[in-house]
């Protein structure tokens, strides 16, 4: 597949902006380090001249903004979707969360997004960042120039990429890719063999990191209730720390319940979680056991799609054959 | 100055926790974090600890007090439990100074006895840093990442840790560990402060000035129309409260068990759709408003409530884990002082 360079972005968008087919445009901007980016509104092609970044960073999915944004103003707004970020825009869309009218997405191919995190493994400080082919060049303060394969600094979602192929958009840049054939079960199917008890104390010792800052909820493109059971005062779990240590298992519990068929993987509650919770193996979980009892089913994959868990047909299977599942897994 | 050859660190902890609880951070797979020491633990020579030291004296929740109701009384159980000696090992430079700016809210007058009994019973060992990184900006808030404070400083060479005792509490720890340390100049520092000054110097953000903020600046730059580009793709998560070792805010709840209510306190965050909601609703009803909040306390409320001095200690927590990588030093930069009209 081929790289897509950050000037055909800019050109695509500020050649949107001049024809007028959209006032402003969703994008990622320049921090201060190279991996700090932003996501941020561009409102004229001088601010996207001088800040705009296309890079190994642009992780941040944009679809969710897609909710506030498509509420200001007339026009429509440019919006460049990786192919799994066009996943959660099919499934805000089949879920009415946004106008489609109001938004121009153009896709861009992706060759995955490196996790800041893994090069801070290998080195304490990073200045600046350079791609070169298919090498991560980190510049460093104490540690010299370190050339480190890109591959190797991938995020979690990105090794276990689901697919290269855009599900929506208005117009593509480059070629379109493929679905994948992921190893992203592979985790989980690990956590089925456990044992109930080292399975408990797996998630005991995962989940008690929580600082409930929440930001996992926050980022989740499925998580789009104006007024989150969490926050509200009216509801008994409302807290803003748990109270104890089956408080903080519960949200994430009842989080994943409410996303059980919605969720399309892509990944964004892992990579901003603060204490590194792998909390994409709990929805894919869910998602594997969807696969498994219905039939497979990717959330977004088709606009308008209904989740098997809000659908029924005659040869569903019965709550007994989850229950017979769980037993043979104790 | 007393001295102990790093492969002896283990005496010198073994030593201390013989007396007291000690605790310092450890690396883990998801980064360094403040664990209590038992033997077979080591020091992590990491920066930050995910968490900060707050937690020591300002825990992310704590119980107040439990109630329990039985017919029409209702019996008032104490709870408390903040009488342990301990000893935070290996706190850096920005974290200490983050204890003085939580004691000018939790101990004024009335001091609040939870956060007062837990700061009397703790000693803190500071650590000098030696390679500050990139996100590091202590200096900006005029804080030597080289010669911390605390109650007793330590320094780190590559074969030996020197630790000076700052008051009577670290002087009282220094000479119960005399059987382990020994005597020595302060030479090998010396040099060692030398080279970390000059890489302080060299760091990214060394250059950043907080002269444009601080005490009765509010009015330039409450209105400041950045504000709405800087929040505009915050997620109002808190992490950055969270994370931060001078966020001071907390809610108190209670929490129904079934048999009885725990008063509880837990921290809160301005970025927070209901923080300091009143019956009359939420003050600030936008993201805009509540991410103005939480970096004019940092740069320009609390500096005008406590004679200059600016709530952030520079530690980069902030920079590096918030998920859309927004942060005080990126406000800093935009507002920089620039006037309005
Ligand atoms: S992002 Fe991580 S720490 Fe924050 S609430 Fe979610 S799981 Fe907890
Ligand atoms: S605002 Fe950020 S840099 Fe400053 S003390 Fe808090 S976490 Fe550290
Ligand atoms: S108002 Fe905000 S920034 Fe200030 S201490 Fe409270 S949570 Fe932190
Ligand atoms: S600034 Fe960042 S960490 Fe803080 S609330 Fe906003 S998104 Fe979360």
């Amino acid at each position: 597949m081929q790289e897509i360079k950050r000037e055909i972005l800019i050109n695509k968008a500020k050649d949107l902006l001049a024809d007028g087919t959209v006032d402003r445009v969703l994008g990622w901007k320049a921090g201060e380090f190279d991996y700090d980016v932003t996501p941020a509104v561009f409102n004229s092609a001088d601010e996207i001249e001088g800040d705009f970044v296309w890079n190994g960073f642009c992780g941040a999915n944009f679809s969710k903004y897609l909710v506030k944004e498509t509420l200001k103003g007339d026009g429509k707004v440019l919006v460049f979707l990786k192919p799994c970020d066009t996943y959660s825009f099919n499934q805000l869309l089949t879920e009415h969360r946004f106008d489609r009218e109001k938004v121009y997405a153009v896709g861009v191919p992706c060759n995955g997004m490196v996790d800041v995190n893994k090069i801070k493994e290998e080195t304490d400080s990073v200045v600046s960042i350079d791609f070169d082919g298919g090498n991560t060049v980190v510049h460093t303060l104490y540690d010299g120039d370190l050339s480190l394969p890109t591959e190797k600094l991938l995020s979690e979602r990105c090794v276990n990429c689901k697919s290269k192929k855009h599900v929506a958009y208005d117009e593509l840049l480059g070629e379109d890719g493929e679905v994948c054939d992921s190893g992203r079960f592979d985790e989980v199917a690990r956590l089925e063999k456990m044992t109930p008890d080292e399975r408990f104390e797996f998630w005991q010792n995962e989940l008690s990191r929580c600082i409930r800052c929440n930001a996992c909820r926050d980022v989740c493109p499925a998580c789009t209730c104006e007024k989150c059971v969490f926050d509200n005062p009216e509801s008994p779990v409302e807290n803003k720390a748990p109270a104890n240590s089956f408080e903080e298992k519960m949200f994430h519990i009842i989080r994943a319940f409410h996303v059980v068929g919605r969720c399309t993987d892509c990944g964004e509650c892992s990579r901003v979680c603060p204490q590194h919770i792998p909390l994409h193996l709990l929805n894919r979980k869910f998602i594997k056991d969807i696969d498994e009892l219905y039939g497979e089913y990717q959330a977004g994959s088709v606009l308008g799609n209904r989740a098997p868990i809000v659908d029924y047909k005659l040869d569903d299977a019965e709550p007994s054959e989850a229950v017979e599942r769980g037993d043979e897994n104790a | 100055m007393r001295k102990i050859s790093l492969d002896k660190l283990n005496q010198l902890f073994s030593k201390i926790a013989e007396t007291q609880t000690l605790y310092m951070p450890v690396d883990t797979k998801t980064g360094a974090r403040y664990e209590k020491w038992e033997e077979g633990k080591e020091l992590s020579d990491a920066l930050n600890t995910v968490r900060s030291a707050k937690d020591f004296f300002f825990p992310q929740t704590e119980n107040l007090m439990d109630f329990k109701m039985e017919g029409k009384n209702i019996e008032i159980i104490d709870t408390r439990n903040e009488a342990e000696d301990f000893v935070i090992f290996g706190v850096r430079a920005c974290d200490v100074k983050s204890f003085e700016i939580l004691d000018r809210v939790f101990l004024a007058d009335p001091a609040d006895s939870y956060y007062e009994n837990r700061r009397n019973h703790g000693t803190i060992v500071s650590m000098a840093c030696t390679r500050p990184v990139e996100t590091c900006f202590c200096q900006t808030f005029d804080i030597d990442a080289a010669s911390p404070e605390g109650d007793v400083v330590c320094h780190k060479t590559d074969d030996a840790l020197y630790l000076e005792a700052k008051s009577d509490k670290g002087e009282a720890l220094l000479n119960s560990l005399n059987d382990v340390t020994e005597d020595t100049d302060g030479s090998a520092v010396d040099e060692q402060v030398k080279t970390v000054h000059e890489r302080m110097s060299r760091l990214p953000l060394a250059s950043l000035s907080a002269d444009a903020f601080g005490a009765d600046k509010t009015k330039e730059f409450f209105d400041r129309p950045e504000w709405a580009e800087l929040s505009q793709s915050c997620l109002g998560c808190g992490t950055c409260t969270f994370v931060c070792p001078t966020c001071q805010c907390y809610d108190i709840k209670d929490f129904n068990t079934g048999h009885g209510v725990k008063r509880f306190r837990c921290w809160d965050s301005c970025m927070y759709s209901n923080f300091t909601k009143m019956s009359a609703g939420q003050p600030r009803l936008t993201q805009v408003e509540r991410f103005r909040q939480r970096f004019m306390h940092k740069l320009v409320y609390y500096p005008t409530n406590n004679d200059g001095l600016f709530s952030c200690v520079g530690c980069g927590r902030c920079l590096s884990k918030c998920p859309i990588q927004m942060n005080i030093v990126k406000v800093m930069k935009k507002l920089g002082g620039k006037s309005n009209d």
